[in-house]
């Protein structure tokens, strides 16, 4: 039997896990809500972990969630080539977990930020970014207070050599500047690719530009549709 | 088994930013104190029994390196007490 259901996973303090399995399904997507304790559908054809705030973002955002039996099943399911997307709270969890390198730290501002970002496309040849090319400019909203990506410098310049940067926060040209940088990210890193193209962390929000009546575009379609 | 408590100290690693430090050290000079520079670290104080301070050492060592620090961005230490 083929699966065709993505779960996404939900955590206590997770909010955006409905907004996702609205997203996919309006896309056509068969997706439900897994409840972290419940662990992975058997087979499940993609995993979303989906922003919010685990755990109150006790200790550190995604470190509890990170910590999380379910997420040793998604650590499998993501070595076995299962499509696995963190947004948000999710891309801390993942990175917490080690999915997928680096880790997102406070603000350059020392605030909560949720607003409207640019992002270009590092590399279109993964599920998540088949829907562009690289170097288009997608709109999505970010809404975090700790999206800072840090990695150390040898690790950074790794990262760079294996090409596993996903997007970097750009202005409406397509052009990586501080001053498009939202949150002081290293090199401008929105989101980072895992051991394989087909794991990636993001902090901005696809599920929250994909619904026609939302007024923040819909480019986040795009990477949805790695689940289709 | 003797009882101690080991105090485990997480720090950003030197050159990471600290906004939070940052903005609590413009409040104090905001509040007329003269300093030169502010870090802040997480500290954490365990008791645990264990046969050694080695041994207690160790285990809060496993929980930095697995939960208290993100080796990303922190340092940590560890000191243990007798209790």
């Amino acid at each position: 039997m083929v699966a065709v259901t993505v779960a996404v996973i939900r955590f206590g303090g997770s909010n955006c896990d409905r907004d996702a399995v609205r997203a996919l399904e309006h896309l056509g997507v068969d997706a439900e809500i897994a409840w972290h304790e419940d662990g992975l559908p058997a087979d499940p054809s993609g995993v979303v972990i989906p922003g919010g705030f685990s755990y109150g973002d006790y200790l550190r955002a995604g470190a509890m969630a990170a910590r999380s039996p379910v997420m040793t099943e998604v650590r499998e399911a993501a070595a076995e080539g299962t499509p696995v997307l963190g947004v948000c709270n999710g891309a801390q969890i993942g990175s917490e977990s080690g999915l997928t390198p680096g880790a997102f730290t406070t603000n350059r501002s020392a605030r909560f930020q949720c607003e409207q970002v640019h992002c270009r496309v590092e590399r279109a040849d993964t599920p998540f970014t088949a829907a562009f090319d690289e170097g288009d400019v997608v709109r999505l909203p970010i809404a975090h207070g700790e999206g800072r990506f840090e990695a150390e410098d040898d690790r950074y310049e790794r990262l760079v050599a294996e090409d596993r940067v996903l997007f970097r926060y750009c202005d409406a040209d397509g052009t990586v500047t501080d001053a498009a940088n939202p949150n002081g990210s290293k090199g401008g890193v929105a989101g980072v690719l895992g051991e394989r193209e087909t794991v990636a962390v993001l902090m901005p929000h696809p599920e929250r530009a994909a619904l026609p009546d939302l007024h923040g575009g819909t480019d986040g379609r795009g990477l949805l549709r790695a689940f289709a | 088994m003797t009882a101690y408590t080991a105090v485990v100290t997480v720090r950003l690693k030197r050159g990471v930013l600290d906004p939070e430090a940052e903005r609590t050290q413009e409040a104090l000079e905001r509040l007329g104190f003269e300093l030169g520079d502010l870090r802040s670290a997480d500290r954490f104080e365990v008791d645990l029994d264990a046969d050694s301070a080695e041994a207690a050492a160790d285990r809060a060592d496993e929980m930095a390196e697995r939960l208290l620090a993100n080796p990303t961005i922190h340092d940590y230490t560890v000191e243990v007490e007798e209790q």
